[in-house]
């Protein structure tokens, strides 16, 4: 190089300004006092928070703009613990930057590698301690170690398994059987085919037993179903499915082929079926086929028909698990 | 000596005797921390934990976690008659029926937003400074750790009232642990006791999130703050900062004050949402049962780009030999989140293999001395963000009179074309920002008079910038690229020759740079002018 480049050089810490407060006594003072105000008023906060706890009655609603709505006890309990809490820690910052030292101060750092000797030592530790263990000339003992500590971990394991029962056929199998009703849900009526409109939805589960009064979650979680019914001449189904329908009616499980989420929103024009939760868009009038988003199959189609009384009742249970994917499953 | 010096001499006495605590408290009392805005936002996560365990404790005190079927007789009128979980009907009681109990639980679940968004800008923070670099890398990990386990605690915090909202959050769970291969149904069997949703679940999940992941947490914690104790602050650039000093106040009293205070601002303000930002009301939502659920189902923020990822993914499924393989949930649910989990815990290492760069460093980089970092860091926040919007397309559909199909094909080709032009005009920004810094320090600042000159040209007065700004923003290191050789002497290919050459191109791409303005430059200015 011709020419040694330089470089910009560090001027070093700028020299310290000093504040006003700590040059006028009066600035001080105010400063003092600012804080003092702020302590006072977290004081006031802690007060009204006491008062609402004790005075005000927790089932006053009133208006708020913006808000809305607002239950004044609660609201007054938070505002008075806010203004408590907010101005001690408003009080202490500005004591600390009116009043405190504010010069800046410089630490040396120190290079966290440990000198030569020591980490040699520390290495001579570690082997001859090694070394006094035996343990690589010991093959035996550091083998059937291995193999004790390897098998011992396997105990939580073990004991975790009661956590659950095994799936069996769990995940395959639902409520309904040939011949079940369809009942309302809310309500647990049967339905007839007149019961419902053209453009129509229902919500339905299979009757419950004889003698039973109560659903379970778990039931409803695989035994939900939709009802919808379209003009006939809607549908674009293959003769076998066509048969699975009823004057129209088509019946879906409600649960999403994808992630189990209820598909809840029906669009009556476009007769689409979504899911809210991933946005996966089946269309009823192709047996549920999906149109968009993540799914991957179909809604599972339940097969109905009416009994002699005129009910809609399922012919035949499902033909496919319903719900999200799982490694088992065939289809 | 006054009668309270006494006092105090007599206790540090009292301690020092049974500890010997003086010399270390000595030393540590009047430790320096350097002053800076975004050196507060880890104080933030720290506080807002303090404030879950402080809330959390109390919720405790009235929630039942339990999915025994009760019906609900309580105050709060449209849901009397219902039937319902303990669990929900306990949160139903904390609400309406605990005096301040609403404000806990509001205060509790902001703390808890608060707590990630901490976390994340936190991360952003020491990500850009390159505040993760040796000897922080054990931090960085740390941290990665406390965010992952962050995201799950907020989840299982949310789902324990089991209302219609959370409750479909869980079956969405559900649905990922089945989808895994082989072991999923059994695996989706034993968390859940059974069949979904059975009665297990929101018990053994309460166990998880109000004692073993806080007890992981407070671990944690300690670890990473006796590390920033014990490492020192890392301190930005400027006058008389070096990599071998730190600037700034002593422990006592300033920071303790400062600090101190600080968490009494964070708490009011928490308190300050709780009372006035309804938040969860799930009264408003009902009861879970799986064959309901209303449309606009959204999670928190901080699993709102997993479920967008979800929801933009391709309709994908594999049947073969009568099994299944649903990567529809597998790749957005697991395998996404997974990889970038994993290269944002080792990017430290990533970066110091690809630069060759092994040595210490306490001083920040500003972002835009580091182009390379700064970019990839745009590129992947680009990548969450169009995730975490499409995570919200419904909302997002609605309120600007969109299609749904829009919307997602927008994050289908986004999520995959945005972060390359994110990083393209990232890295322009920061090289442009450089030659304005270089212009800077040659020219001085633009003072916006202008003047005629007596041959009639105008020119515009530039004024010196100081000595401390110039050296601010001329203090960093321009590395040269790593030229590994790809041949010895005797002109053999060496071994690992093809990882030298992507090391090679990897840090010339890193090296490209602005070069700073230098004095011998300003001087020949001068000489000119």
């Amino acid at each position: 190089m011709s020419k040694e480049i330089e470089a910009i050089k560090d001027p070093g810490l700028p020299a310290h300004v000093h504040r006003r407060s700590d040059i006028d006594e009066k600035y001080a003072r105010r400063a003092e006092n600012q804080v003092a105000i702020l302590f006072l008023l977290s004081a006031l906060g802690t007060i009204l928070l006491i008062v609402s706890y004790i005075f005000i009655p927790d089932d006053i609603f009133v208006f708020i703009p913006l808000m809305g709505e607002q239950n004044i006890h609660q609201l007054l309990l938070g505002l008075g613990m806010a203004i408590a809490l907010f101005c001690i820690g408003a009080g202490l910052i500005h004591w600390a930057k009116t009043l405190m030292p504010d010069e800046e101060v410089i630490a040396e750092r120190h290079e966290f590698r440990s000198n030569d000797e020591d980490r040699a030592a520390f290495v001579k530790t570690v082997k001859s301690g090694a070394g006094a263990a035996g343990l690589g000339r010991r093959p035996l003992i550091k083998r059937t170690l291995g193999l004790a500590l390897g098998l011992s971990g396997l105990t939580p394991l073990l004991l975790l398994r009661d956590l659950g029962p095994l799936p069996k056929d769990e995940l395959e199998k639902t409520s309904w059987k040939k011949g079940t009703r369809l009942v309302t849900d809310p309500g647990d009526r049967p339905i007839k085919a007149s019961d419902l409109e053209v453009g129509a939805v229902a919500q339905t589960l299979p009757e419950l037993p004889a003698g039973e009064d109560h659903r379970s979650l778990n039931d409803i979680a695989k035994d939900a179903v939709l009802l919808i019914r379209l003009r006939p001449e809607d549908f674009n189904l293959d003769d076998e499915r066509l048969s699975w329908t009823h004057e129209g009616i088509i019946a879906f499980s409600k649960i999403c082929s994808h992630m189990g989420c209820a598909v809840a929103l029906y669009e009556q024009q476009t007769k689409h079926l979504l899911c809210p939760c991933h946005q996966s868009t089946f269309d009823v009038t192709r047996a549920a086929k999906v149109i968009f988003g993540p799914a991957a199959r179909p809604l599972p189609q339940l097969a109905i028909t009416v009994d002699e009384e005129g009910y809609l009742i399922a012919q035949a249970p499902f033909n496919e698990p319903v719900g999200p994917s799982f490694w088992e499953r065939s289809s | 000596m006054t009668a309270r010096e006494r006092i105090a001499g007599n206790v540090a006495g009292y301690v020092d005797d049974r500890t010997g605590a003086a010399k270390w408290m000595k030393k540590n009392l009047t430790k320096v921390f350097p002053d800076h805005w975004s050196f507060l936002l880890g104080e933030i996560c720290l506080y807002s934990f303090i404030i879950l365990l402080a809330s959390g404790t109390f919720l405790t005190f009235w929630f039942d976690p339990s999915m025994k079927e009760v019906v609900y007789d309580g105050a709060y009128e449209p849901l009397k008659g219902l039937e319902m979980s303990a669990a929900y009907a306990s949160t139903l009681d904390i609400s309406f029926e605990v005096r301040g109990g609403l404000l806990m639980r509001q205060i509790h679940h902001w703390a808890a937003l608060i707590f990630m968004v901490g976390i994340v800008v936190h991360l952003l923070r020491v990500y850009f400074t390159g505040a993760f670099r040796k000897p922080r890398e054990f931090n960085w990990i740390i941290g990665v750790g406390l965010l992952t386990l962050g995201i799950v605690e907020g989840f299982l915090g949310y789902s324990l009232p089991d209302d219609l909202l959370s409750g479909t959050g869980i079956r969405i769970a559900e649905a990922i642990i089945q989808a895994l291969p082989v072991v999923g149904s059994y695996l989706a069997f034993f968390a859940f006791g059974g069949a979904f949703p059975g009665d297990a679940f929101i018990p053994r999940i309460y166990t998880v999130h109000v004692l073993l992941l806080p007890g992981i947490f407070l671990a944690l914690i300690t670890v990473h703050l006796m590390l920033v104790w014990y490492q020192k602050h890392t301190q930005f650039p400027g006058p008389g900062r070096t990599e071998k000093n730190v600037v700034g106040y002593p422990l006592m009293p300033v920071y303790m004050a400062k600090a101190g205070g600080f968490f009494f601002i964070v708490f009011g303000v928490t308190a300050f949402l709780g009372a006035v930002a309804s938040i969860n009301p799930i009264w408003l939502y009902g009861p879970y049962t799986p064959g309901q659920i209303s449309a606009g189902s959204q999670p928190d923020w901080y699993m709102g780009w997993l479920d967008g990822l979800v929801r933009m993914s391709p309709p994908l499924e594999t049947h073969a030999f009568g099994y299944t393989i649903s990567w529809n949930i597998l790749i957005p649910g697991l395998i996404l989140p997974g990889i970038m989990f994993t290269l944002l815990a080792l990017y430290p290492f990533i970066e110091s293999w690809a630069t060759g760069d092994k040595r210490e460093h306490h001083l920040l980089d500003r972002p835009r001395n580091a182009p390379n970092r700064t970019a990839l860091g745009a590129m992947a926040l680009t990548f969450t963000i169009v995730s975490l919007l499409n995570g919200g397309n419904d909302i997002i559909a609605t309120t600007f009179d969109l299609t749904i199909n829009q919307m997602m094909w927008f994050s289908r080709i986004g999520v995959i074309v945005l972060p390359p032009i994110a990083f393209v005009i990232t890295k322009r920004i920061c090289l442009s920002l450089q030659r304005a810094d270089r212009e800077l320090v040659l020219h001085g600042r633009e003072t916006g008079r202008l003047v005629r000159l007596p041959h009639g040209e105008f020119v515009e007065v530039h004024e010196p910038i100081s000595p401390e700004k110039a050296w601010t923003l001329t203090s960093h290191e321009q590395l040269a690229p790593l030229e590994l050789p790809e041949f010895d002497g005797a002109g053999v290919r060496r071994p690992g020759a093809i990882k030298n050459k992507i090391r090679n191109r990897i840090s010339r791409a890193n090296a490209v740079a602005v070069p700073k303005a230098t004095e011998t430059e300003r001087k020949e200015l001068e000489g000119h002018h």
